[in-house]
């Protein structure tokens, strides 16, 4: 086939590029340039976009011996995921930016310009698995737990699937590294790339108040009595302990928690710990990664975070929205996560989580 | 089969300059020494320069050897504002970065002005814009730079129009295109200063000149061992030297050869593509460039689909990660950022043939298409 490799500049990409030419495809590497201030392109510390970067991902297909180019996605990026980012955060909702971006900008920009281009689909370096059966072509977790992609994989449709390769995912990243090194790739011991990629200071608090603003609001308790004063709702996470600076203890003296983000009047709610625990979830926006779910429950696991434990639930579609039930309860859900739900190791779905109870 | 078509970016080293640099590569002697090896290498380099002289009609002395015409189009900008005194830099809006990204940075730390002569659809100066602001202001005017023709489009410019106005201000031209490849002579011209290159006329990377007024001096950028009328430090890059001599002796750029095959390119892309539309197209060009614009494309797409059917063109301008970027000289043209970024220059060479040119053509229908289907999206 013919295919785009998406080279980030990181061991993953390039091994994954590497790969895809072993396996006989015709490969051609793309770096996806992300910042839209070409100046933050050339300043730009860590994350995915830095000139460092797009060096590196060049030196890479050199090596592997592949064409390269750089193509321009600010735009895309921006709209699609920044924007999107600010504006579920203006909401009071906690976003996934990389499941947004693999979403609207690497299976769905990118793949749909490669595919006009002549291209049959796009390699990347996540780890993820996908395997071929009565379903079609389904989307599976990676086989090394730690580093399983999956969850923020989970926003392809079938028809995305089909046009992505995942060549990591039978392999754990320890080996990846050992391979890149007998490859001869530079990019071998570079380090993981960590937190949001638009926010290459790491501190996402103070990315968001510089560009929502810092309003002080109230934190009140479950009774609407104000208890504490904060510095913009949207900084905080729901289940979160530290940082209230709240002087009042609570009746009982246990610490409290984030219970809600009231955006409209700018509210903080805070309580007890077991006023977290939520045992059903609904989800909006679901995209199915295989055969869609009817309203009949089944058995399967509910994943709510990218690094987070796989809940046994049972799950159904009521015909709007996507429904898990959970087995033992679970706290500090925050709306505008993901839920994305496996069967065994199969990714079925995703939804955008809009209702806990 | 694989077809070169970028050679305003770069062409093939002639066999006469290479030869010639392999030869002059093995000597020893600084030019600069005062022994047997040094006045054999010296001899070559004075041989050189007054072949460049000769081909472009200046004194032996006004030729300056630099490293690039980069380091030549630095030298003359920044060295004839330190030189007046005055704070009032005047370029055309179409300049190549080596001209207009010293006049940028002389505003932001020497304190100068810089206007900008605007140009029209086919990106030809503004001679009446010009006219009025010397009348204004020539007294503040540094000096003015207007390239003899245009790297992205092959347009040239009324450049001795430019001097006739100019009256006493210096007028730099940068000549990095034209030369060999359009009737050039800087005695004609009457420019103060002249920047060329020797990759672009066959000759070597890495040498350049600067084509200055005999005994008119302006300050150097390098300091050194005063060599160059002491505008440029350095040992003289001799091989370099030599074979960029070499090159333009052999006098092996055939333009009208090349006008008919770029005719033949644009006749074939107008049968193709019936939309697309040559920029600069009313104006008097160089013979070798065509600058092309496809509506409803984006030309780094373009590229990659013409690379990946072996034919090498350009996107123009791109920043230094490797993103395109809408080009200043379209922009200036009257193009908008999205038919700017729709546009690709094609660049014949002295070793261009019909077969070239046929090849391109013959893959255009496809690559437009699926450059196409991919803007859609």
């Amino acid at each position: 086939m013919k295919i785009i490799a998406a080279m980030s500049g990181g061991v993953d990409s390039a091994v994954a590029a590497a790969r895809a030419v072993e396996a006989g495809h015709e490969v051609i590497g793309v770096h996806l340039a992300l910042a839209s201030n070409p100046q933050k392109y050339r300043s730009g510390a860590r994350g995915c976009c830095t000139i460092e970067d797009s060096h590196d991902a060049r030196r890479a297909a050199d090596k592997i011996g592949i064409p390269f180019y750089i193509w321009d996605m600010a735009e895309e990026f921006h709209d699609g995921v920044v924007e999107n980012f600010l504006a579920e955060y203006a909401a009071g909702r906690t976003p996934n930016p990389c499941l947004r971006c693999n979403e609207k900008i690497k299976f769905a920009a990118v793949l749909d310009r490669a595919k006009a281009m002549g291209f049959d689909g796009v390699v990347t370096g996540h780890y993820a698995r996908t395997q071929i059966g009565p379903m079609g072509k389904t989307l599976h977790r990676a086989i090394d737990p730690l580093k399983d992609q999956s969850y923020v994989l989970a926003v392809l449709t079938t028809e995305q699937i089909n046009g992505a390769i995942f060549p990591l995912g039978d392999t754990e990243k320890v080996d990846i590294r050992i391979e890149a090194e007998a490859r001869g790739l530079a990019v071998a011991q570079k380090p993981d790339s960590h937190d949001i990629c638009f926010v290459p200071s790491g501190d996402n608090a103070g990315w968001l108040r510089d560009r929502l603003g810092s309003e002080v609001g109230p934190i009140v308790d479950q009774s609407g009595k104000k208890i504490g004063e904060h510095k913009g709702a949207y900084t905080y996470t729901i289940g979160q302990r530290k940082g209230l600076g709240l002087s009042v203890a609570a009746p009982d003296g246990s610490p409290r928690f984030v219970l809600k983000i009231e955006p409209v009047t700018n509210t903080v709610v805070v309580g007890a710990r077991e006023e977290l625990a939520v045992s059903q979830l609904f989800g909006e926006k679901t995209i199915w990664c295989g055969p869609a779910v009817g309203a009949a429950p089944l058995r399967g696991f509910v994943q709510v975070r990218a690094h987070g434990a796989a809940l046994d639930c049972s799950y159904y579609f009521d015909g709007e929205r996507l429904v898990a039930a959970l087995d033992e309860p679970l706290l500090g859900i925050a709306n505008g996560q993901a839920m994305v739900i496996y069967d065994g190791d199969r990714v079925v779905g995703s939804a955008t989580i809009c209702e806990s109870a | 089969m694989s077809v070169y078509l970028d050679h305003a970016a770069t062409t093939p080293i002639f066999d006469v300059a290479l030869d010639a640099m392999q030869i002059a590569l093995r000597k020893v002697g600084n030019p600069s020494s005062l022994h047997t090896e040094g006045r054999s290498t010296r001899k070559d380099v004075e041989d050189a320069r007054e072949v460049i002289a000769k081909a472009l009609g200046c004194l032996p002395s006004e030729v300056i050897f630099t490293g690039s015409g980069t380091e030549a189009d630095n030298a003359a900008i920044k060295g004839l504002f330190w030189k007046s005194g005055k704070k009032v830099i005047v370029i055309s809006s179409v300049e190549h970065h080596a001209v207009l990204d010293p006049a940028r940075w002389l505003v932001e730390h020497e304190g100068a002005e810089l206007i900008e002569i605007p140009v029209d659809t086919n990106g030809v100066i503004n001679l009446d814009f010009l006219k009025e602001l010397i009348e204004k202001r020539g007294g503040e005017i540094a000096v003015i730079a207007v390239m003899h023709s245009n790297n992205e489009t092959g347009v040239i410019q009324p450049v001795g129009e430019v001097v006739k106005l100019a009256g006493e201000i210096p007028v730099h031209t940068d000549a990095v295109q034209s030369f060999t490849k359009s009737t050039l002579s800087y005695k004609e011209l009457g420019v103060t200063s002249m920047a060329l290159s020797g990759h672009k006329v066959g000759g070597p990377h890495g040498i350049g000149a600067l084509i200055l007024r005999r005994a008119y001096e302006i300050p150097a950028l390098l300091h050194g061992g005063g060599q160059e009328r002491e505008i440029r430090s350095g040992t003289l890059n001799a091989p370099s030297i030599v074979a960029f001599a070499a090159a333009v002796a052999s006098n092996q750029y055939r333009a009208e050869e090349v006008a008919k095959l770029r005719e033949r390119f644009e006749a074939g892309l107008a049968a193709s593509v019936p939309d697309a539309y040559i920029n600069g197209v009313a104006a008097e060009r160089l013979p070798g460039i065509v600058n092309v614009t496809f509506p409803g494309t984006q030309s780094d797409s373009l590229l990659l689909l013409m690379d990946s059917e072996n034919v090498s063109c350009s996107t123009g301008a791109a920043c230094s990660a490797g993103v395109h970027r809408p080009s200043h000289v379209l922009l200036a043209m009257g193009h908008n950022e999205i038919t700017a970024q729709s546009s690709l220059r094609f660049s014949l060479g002295a070793n261009t043939t019909q077969a070239d040119v046929d090849f391109a053509l013959s893959v255009l229908p496809t690559v437009i298409a699926r450059g196409r289907a991919a803007n859609q999206k």
